[in-house]
C-alpha cells in the first residue's frame, strides 16, 4: 500500500488512464445497475431511464419539434446562453470598477464596503425580491446572476490592483503616465489575465444562479426546461440536460483556459 | 497491479450487491403515506398529530408513518417507491405515477376544486379578452388544466395566449406587485390574497368545470394487494375526521381551528377555503361519485389534456396509452396497461362499518 503513496510515485501510463476512469466507471455501472433492476420491476419506469431512453430524449428535445414547433434544446441554450452572456458582459466591467477601487482612494472609499456587503448576501433568498421588483423577465434574472458573481469579481480586481507594487506606481509616474493611463495601461493588462481565470471560478455560481431564476419564472430556457418536465417525471429529458449544461460549462470553462494561455502566455502561473 | 486490481474487483462486487438488492417482498409491517399542504388535505395533518392514523394503524397491527413534504416532491417520492401512498390530484395521479408505470389505485376521493382554482386579470373583461396575453402560472399543472379549459370553453385555442412558467412559492407576491402582469391562474390560498389587491378581478374559476380536478389518495396497487390493512387503517381515519369536521358545534370548530393553523391560515381563511372544496363528507358520497358516469366524463377532459400536452409520454401515440379502470370494471385506455385504478371497496367497508372498530 505505501507503494501507492509515495510522492515520487511514476503511474505508467495505462495505470493514470484506468484510475481516472475508474470513478466514472463505478457511478455510471451503480446507476445502470440500479436502471436495471428498476425496470425489471417495472418496465415502463422513467425514474431512472436507461441509456437508450436518454438517447431517445436527446433526440426528441435536439431533433424533434415539440408542441410549440420549437427545437426545445437548441432554444433552451440559445435563451440561457443570452442571459448568461449579457450577465457576463456586466460582470467584465467589475474588473475596471475593481481597479479603480484598487488606485484611487476615493473610489475606495465609496465602494468598498458596499460591495463587501453585497457580497455576503446570499444571491437566492433575494429572487423572490427581485422578481417582484423588477417582474418576471430577464432584468430579475440577469439581476441574480449579477447579484451573485459581481462584488466578487470587482473585489477581486480591487485586491489584486493594491497588490502591484507602489514603486511600479512611481516608476509610471515619473515617466509622465496620468492617472487613468496608469490605472489602464499598467494595472489592468498585469491583472486582466488572472481575472480571466477568477471570472472562470465563478462560472458554476452564475449558472447556479441562472438555473434559479429560470426555474421561478421563465417560458425558455435550460433550468426552466428542467422544471417544467418534472411535472411529468421525465428524467430522459432532465438527465441529459443536465450533462448538456456540465459540458457547456465545461467547454467554457476550457475556452477561457485556452485564451489565458495563448493571449497572455506571458503570464508565469 | 494485482492489488490495485482486486481491490476494483471487490469494490465492484459490493456495489453490485448493493445496488442488486431488489424491494424484497417481505411481510411488511410498516408503511408510509406522504402529505402536502392543501385545503383538502389538512385532516391527514389533523390526523396525525391528534394520534388518529397510530389509533386506526394500531387496530390493524401496523405502523404507519406520516411523511411532511412539498406537493410535487411527494410525488415524485411515490413514484420513486420511496412512500407507498400519497395524496394528489386526479391529474398527477395519470400523468406521475400512472404514466412512469407505477400501479396506483384510488383509495379515497376525499373533494373536488369547487372554486379553489381561479384565473385572476387585471384590466380584462373576460375569458375572450385573454386573447394574446400572457397568463402565469405554473405549466403543466392543474392551473394550466384550468387555464385551457376555461380558453375551451369560450372557443379560444391555448395558442392564443402565452403561458409563463412561474413557481407556485412566488406566483401571488410578483403578481401582486408587478402591475404590468395581467393574468394568472393559480390555487389557494394565493388565489384568496391576489383577489383582496386592488384591481384584480377573477373571470373563471374551477366552480365553472366541477368535478375535473379531483384531490384523492393513492396508495400502490402492489402494495395493496398485499396487504389490506394499510389501506383500511388510512380509509377508517380519514372518514373520522370527516365526521368529525362536518358536524356543526366547538368540536369541529376546534378541530378546524387545528388545521387551519397547521396550513397558516386564520380559521376563517380556512373556512374560506373550504366553502370552494366540495368536500365529499361521507364515504357514501365518495363512493357514490366514484362509481358514477360523471366521473368517466371528468377524467376524459382530463386525459385528453395529459396527452395533448405530452405529459401522458412524449411518445405516447394516443391518448389511450395508460389504462385508467373504474369501479364497474369499465376501463378507458389501453386495458392491458391498467395503471389507475378507482376502488371504491374500502370506502365501502367504511360506509357499511365493517372496518375495524377496536
Amino acid at each position: 500500500m505505501k507503494h501507492f503513496f509515495r510522492t515520487d510515485a511514476q503511474p505508467s501510463v495505462a495505470a493514470r488512464f484506468l484510475l481516472s476512469i475508474l470513478l466514472f466507471v463505478l457511478l455510471i455501472a451503480s446507476y445502470l445497475t440500479g436502471s436495471y433492476y428498476r425496470h425489471l420491476e417495472n418496465p415502463q419506469d422513467n425514474v431512472m431511464p436507461t441509456v437508450s431512453q436518454m438517447l431517445d430524449g436527446v433526440k426528441r428535445s435536439a431533433f424533434e419539434r415539440d408542441r410549440n414547433g420549437d427545437l426545445r434544446l437548441w432554444v433552451d441554450t440559445f435563451a440561457s446562453a443570452c442571459r448568461f452572456g449579457m450577465a457576463l458582459g456586466v460582470i467584465f466591467l467589475a474588473i475596471p470598477l475593481g481597479v479603480g477601487m484598487g488606485l484611487f482612494p476615493y473610489v475606495e472609499a465609496l465602494f468598498y464596503r458596499f460591495l463587501v456587503f453585497f457580497d455576503k448576501i446570499p444571491a437566492l433568498s433575494v429572487l423572490p425580491i427581485l422578481f417582484i421588483i423588477f417582474g418576471l423577465d430577464e432584468l430579475s434574472k440577469i439581476a441574480l446572476i449579477l447579484i451573485g458573481v459581481f462584488p466578487t469579481v470587482a473585489l477581486e480586481a480591487h485586491l489584486r490592483a493594491r497588490a502591484i507594487p507602489q514603486e511600479q506606481l512611481h516608476k509610471a509616474h515619473t515617466l509622465g503616465a496620468s492617472e487613468h493611463e496608469i490605472a489602464y495601461r499598467i494595472v489592468l493588462p498585469q491583472i486582466f489575465p488572472k481575472m480571466l481565470d477568477t471570472i472562470r471560478l465563478n462560472l458554476k455560481a452564475a449558472m447556479l444562479l441562472l438555473i434559479a431564476g429560470e426555474s421561478l419564472a421563465a417560458t425558455v430556457g435550460l433550468g426552466y426546461r428542467i422544471f417544467v418536465v418534472r411535472r411529468y417525471v421525465a428524467m430522459d429529458i432532465i438527465i441529459p440536460y443536465v450533462l448538456w449544461m456540465t459540458v457547456l460549462l465545461f467547454l467554457t470553462d476550457w475556452f477561457i483556459q485556452w485564451v489565458i494561455r495563448t493571449r497572455y502566455a506571458w503570464l508565469d502561473k | 497491479m494485482p492489488k490495485g486490481r482486486s481491490l476494483v474487483a471487490v469494490l465492484v462486487v459490493v456495489m453490485l450487491a448493493v445496488t442488486a438488492l431488489p424491494q424484497l417482498a417481505l411481510a411488511r409491517d410498516k408503511f408510509t403515506l406522504a402529505i402536502s399542504i392543501y385545503a383538502g388535505w389538512m385532516p391527514w395533518y389533523y390526523a396525525k398529530d391528534h394520534g388518529i392514523i397510530k389509533k386506526w394503524a394500531e387496530r390493524y397491527k401496523i405502523a404507519i408513518e406520516v411523511v411532511e413534504m412539498d406537493y410535487i416532491p411527494s410525488i415524485e417520492a411515490y413514484v420513486a417507491g420511496k412512500v407507498d401512498a400519497g395524496v394528489m390530484t386526479n391529474m398527477e395521479a395519470l400523468d406521475m405515477p400512472a404514466r412512469s408505470g407505477v400501479d396506483s389505485t384510488v383509495l379515497i376521493v376525499g373533494d373536488y376544486s369547487n372554486g379553489n382554482d381561479a384565473l385572476l386579470v387585471r384590466g380584462i373583461a373576460d375569458v375572450q379578452g385573454l386573447k394574446g396575453t400572457e397568463v402565469s402560472l405554473v405549466e403543466l399543472s392543474v392551473s394550466h388544466y384550468l387555464l385551457v379549459r376555461a380558453l375551451e370553453m369560450h372557443g379560444l385555442k391555448e395558442s392564443e395566449v402565452k403561458v409563463v412558467n412561474t413557481s407556485d412559492s412566488d406566483i401571488a407576491p410578483a403578481f401582486i406587485a408587478n402591475k404590468s402582469q395581467k393574468a394568472v391562474v393559480t390555487w389557494n390560498p394565493m388565489v384568496m390574497s391576489i383577489e383582496q389587491t386592488p384591481g384584480v378581478s377573477k373571470i373563471f374559476d374551477s366552480s365553472k368545470i366541477p368535478g375535473e380536478i379531483l384531490d384523492l389518495l393513492v396508495v400502490n396497487t402492489k402494495v395493496l394487494n398485499e396487504d389490506a390493512r394499510f389501506a383500511e387503517a388510512l380509509v377508517g381515519a380519514w372518514y373520522e375526521v370527516m365526521s368529525l369536521m362536518s358536524q356543526r358545534g366547538p368540536e369541529a370548530d376546534k378541530a378546524l381551528t387545528d388545521m387551519a393553523k397547521r396550513s397558516n391560515a386564520s380559521l376563517n381563511e380556512y373556512k374560506a377555503q373550504l366553502r370552494t372544496t366540495a368536500m365529499f363528507w361521507t364515504p357514501e358520497a365518495a363512493s357514490d361519485y366514484a362509481r358514477g358516469t360523471e366521473i368517466k366524463e371528468k377524467m376524459d377532459f382530463v386525459r385528453n389534456f395529459c396527452f395533448k400536452h405530452g405529459l401522458l409520454g412524449e411518445n405516447a401515440r394516443s391518448v389511450d396509452i395508460v389504462g385508467i379502470s373504474y369501479p364497474d370494471g369499465t376501463i378507458q385506455g389501453d386495458s392491458r396497461n391498467v395503471k389507475l385504478r378507482f376502488d371504491t371497496r374500502v370506502m365501502e367497508k367504511a360506509k357499511t362499518g365493517q372496518l375495524r372498530q377496536n
